[in-house]
């Protein structure tokens, strides 16, 4: 079992390449939920809301793999479930092959859900405590018409799913039910189950963050084998990084609800542009480093994450990032092309030349200047 | 840091139903858990980590039986008894006052009906008559801080919180009970990586203060090598290596943990081929004879597939304060 070292080719880069016909697309996806408030409160006229997506692009091509990265809580699995069409939103387009859709519910629902699969994070959660393996898988071929004609067909069909995720020889978990399977057991027959609709775009919500290495491996594998054979959108939401440099084509980082970064995997994890990046990545498990844990566990990392009920004005980033500047805390920062590789962004006001000249990193001289001008 | 023993477990076997049927998941398991250390527990899914855990605590769920061995508990400067042989109303003081576990899943364990605040001042309630409302209001606060999670968040249910900050409102109940010895099993796996660091980091800074020991279970070997001072490597419901954390990453013995190192794709650095480890796990069921790594391992040789390799001392030059089974490294001094 080895994952194929080749690099998604610079060519076949998000921007360079012929480009990818796109099948589920993003444009300004929000979304607030609102908090029930105290009594007191519902004299106030604003309504508190935690803010837990907020204006979010994202596309998922044919054959293509995007990585959703960022901090626990950002708002990861909110898009995830956005774009499976689980939760209304707030605001915001989903478009799928370009045409906006919005299903509440229901036969159409079950239509997009047939095209957009959504596997969960947490195994645990998703399997019926009381159901086999074998009635999961058989209702989701079922549902989704894939079950064939005859018993055969059908024993052939589960065998074949079970198969795709390493859990061989199928006899020995059909008959099982999720409390005899270990934790990473579960979460193959999870992911089988999504298989089993046949989608053309898989949402995968930290698909092997349960798994185990060798495992993990195999299933990255098999989801890359997916997306090459059958031309499978997949998105990748990890919180692994290094996961996302072997297996996505593209990575898109989120930080507080919002993308801060996004380009090839290769670029956005070996120049990460971002100070919410570069923090993610100098805080990446790095076994040649043992014992450094009391030492640097003070430092930048230790910034408290945002609350997102009051996301802090401006980059929702600024309260913890080294290279803050005055116009961080006021101005959102809009998409900024970095210019080392075609389709590298950042949403940071550092690469705007001109915000730069103005402000000196941090300096206290610069805000008195700004004033005294 | 490594000080008095502060759990011995000896010859531990747990099996899953009786009889004929039994599925033997843990196997005469030797471990030594030493007051104030992190101790790394690793291996494939399946491999028996949560067995491990939940047995040596009592808190296996059916049909989950101990079949054998002792789980020796010292308390601090008191009589050391056998966590197997206490009676039920023993057992729950000995959970309650010294032991706390973070389950795998973790997450789903909150009560889906009941305000993260209430969740957690009950529990300190419990742990803490004494204090007064407001004072257990606050400490709620002052977790919810100490693993991340901005304090206006103390008034939501479960469902509104994303899973890694479930994980972590575990974590933070765990650690209000002040326990001598915590287990984790798979506490991050939902957090990203600063999260991580930042949580372990202030994990490793409790356990300075209050020195209370760890027993850290996780399939990510490399977070391990890092965070523990030990690390014990399962396979197939037995330790086959067991190793202080820098050693076993710089020269493990056993291929199976040779795999296990193999395995992680790297960030820094040149993309290299991972390996993986090839084959799949071992039906507990149907175990291979001799190690029942064999089928897998890229060096078996010919005692391989005859005969069990015991766990031990191994005669090699950097054999000292390490174990392993394997016939590769056989053993000078077994252990058990
Ligand atoms: N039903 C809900 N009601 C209120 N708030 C919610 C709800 N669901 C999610 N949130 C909030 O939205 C934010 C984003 O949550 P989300 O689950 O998308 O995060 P995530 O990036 O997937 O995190 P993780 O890595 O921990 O899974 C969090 O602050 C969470 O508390
Ligand atoms: N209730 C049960 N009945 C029968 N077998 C079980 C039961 N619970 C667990 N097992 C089996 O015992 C073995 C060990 O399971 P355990 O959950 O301890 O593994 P683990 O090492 O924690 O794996 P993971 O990393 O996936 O959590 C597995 O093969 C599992 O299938
Ligand atoms: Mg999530
Ligand atoms: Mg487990």
């Amino acid at each position: 079992m080895t994952l194929s070292n080749s690099a998604p080719a610079p060519a076949a880069g998000p921007a360079s390449g012929p480009a990818t016909e796109v099948v589920l697309e993003a444009v300004g996806l929000t979304k607030h939920f609102p908090v029930r408030r105290k009594l007191r409160d519902l004299f106030t006229r604003e309504h508190a809301a935690v803010h837990a997506v907020d204006d979010v692009n994202l596309v998922l091509r044919r054959g293509h793999v995007t990585a959703l990265v960022g901090e626990s809580g950002s708002g990861k699995s909110t898009v995830a479930r956005l774009l499976a069409q689980l939760y209304p939103r707030t605001g915001g387009d989903i478009l799928l092959h370009g045409d906006a859709v919005t299903v509440k519910g229901g036969r159409r629902f079950r239509a997009y859900a047939r095209r957009v699969q959504m596997i969960f994070q947490d195994p645990f959660a998703s399997l019926n405590p009381v159901h086999t393996v074998r009635y999961h898988l058989t209702r989701a071929l079922k549902i989704h018409g894939n079950a064939g004609r005859t018993a055969d067909d059908l024993e052939r069909a589960l065998a074949d799913l079970l198969g795709r995720v390493s859990l061989t020889p199928p006899e020995r978990y059909l008959e099982k039910f999720p409390h005899e399977l270990s934790g990473g057991q579960r979460q193959r027959v999870a992911i089988a189950r999504a298989l089993g609709a046949n989608p053309e775009a898989l949402l995968a919500d930290e698909p092997v963050s349960m798994l185990d290495v060798s495992i993990r491996l195999g299933v990255l594998n098999l989801l890359r084998d997916l997306k090459e054979r059958l031309n499978l959108a997949i998105l990748y939401i990890t919180h692994d990084i290094a996961s996302a440099r072997y297996f996505a084509d593209e990575t898109m980082v989120m930080y507080a609800g919002r993308m801060v970064e996004g380009g090839e995997s290769e670029t956005v994890t070996q120049n990460p542009a971002h100070p919410y990046t570069r923090l993610l990545i100098e805080s990446a498990p790095d076994p040649d480093r043992i014992s450094g844990l009391t030492a640097d566990t003070g430092d930048r990392g230790n910034g408290e994450p945002p609350s997102l009920i009051n996301p802090p004005a401006g980059c929702r980033f600024n309260p913890r990032c080294p290279n803050v500047m005055p116009r961080c805390t006021v101005d959102l920062p809009p998409r900024i092309e970095i210019g080392d590789r075609p389709g590298h962004w950042a949403a940071c006001w550092l690469y705007d030349p001109a915000t730069v000249a103005a402000q000196q990193p941090g300096s206290a001289a610069a805000a008195t200047e700004e004033a005294a001008r | 840091m490594t000080g008095q023993p502060v759990l011995e477990i000896r010859n531990l076997d747990v099996d899953y139903g009786l009889g004929d049927q039994a599925v033997h998941a843990v196997r005469e398991v030797n471990l030594t858990l030493h007051r104030g250390e992190v101790l790394g527990l690793a291996g494939e899914s399946g491999s028996g980590k949560s067995t491990l855990a939940y047995g040596l605590t009592r808190l296996l769920p059916p049909p989950g039986v101990i079949s054998g061995g002792e789980v020796i508990y010292h308390p601090p400067g008191g009589e050391p008894y056998d966590v197997l042989g206490l009676s039920d109303r023993e057992l729950r003081a000995f959970r309650w006052a010294e032991t706390a576990i973070v389950f795998q899943g973790a997450m789903n364990s909150l009560n889906p009906v009941h305000k993260i605040s209430t969740q957690l001042t009950d529990v300190i309630k419990a742990h803490q008559p004494n204090l007064s409302a407001a004072a257990r209001t606050a400490r709620a606060r002052e977790m919810l801080r100490l693993v991340g999670i901005s304090p206006d968040r103390m008034e939501s249910y479960p469902h509104q919180l994303s899973g890694g900050m479930r994980q972590r409102v575990m974590i933070g109940m765990a650690l209000a009970l002040e326990p001598q010895v915590v287990i984790m099993d798979e506490p991050t796996t939902a957090l990203d990586v600063v999260m991580q660091r930042q949580i372990l980091g202030q994990l490793i800074e409790l356990r300075e203060r209050l020195g209370f020991s760890v027993i850290f279970i996780t399939h990510d070997l490399s977070l391990l090598v890092e965070f523990s001072d030990r690390i014990a490597i399962m396979y197939g419901g037995r330790i086959v290596e067991e190793a202080p954390a820098e050693t076993l990453y710089r020269d493990p013995m056993h291929p199976y943990s040779q795999g296990l190192l193999g395995s992680f794709p790297a960030l820094r650095g040149p993309r290299r081929e991972l390996a993986g480890i090839p084959g799949s796990p071992p039906d507990l069921r149907a175990m291979p004879t001799g190690c029942s790594f064999h089928p897998r391992c890229p060096k078996a040789f010919e005692p391989c597939p005859a005969r069990l390799p015991i766990l031990g001392q191994p005669d090699a030059p950097t054999g000292g304060g390490r174990t392993v089974a394997c016939w590769l490294h056989p053993a000078r001094v077994p252990v058990g």
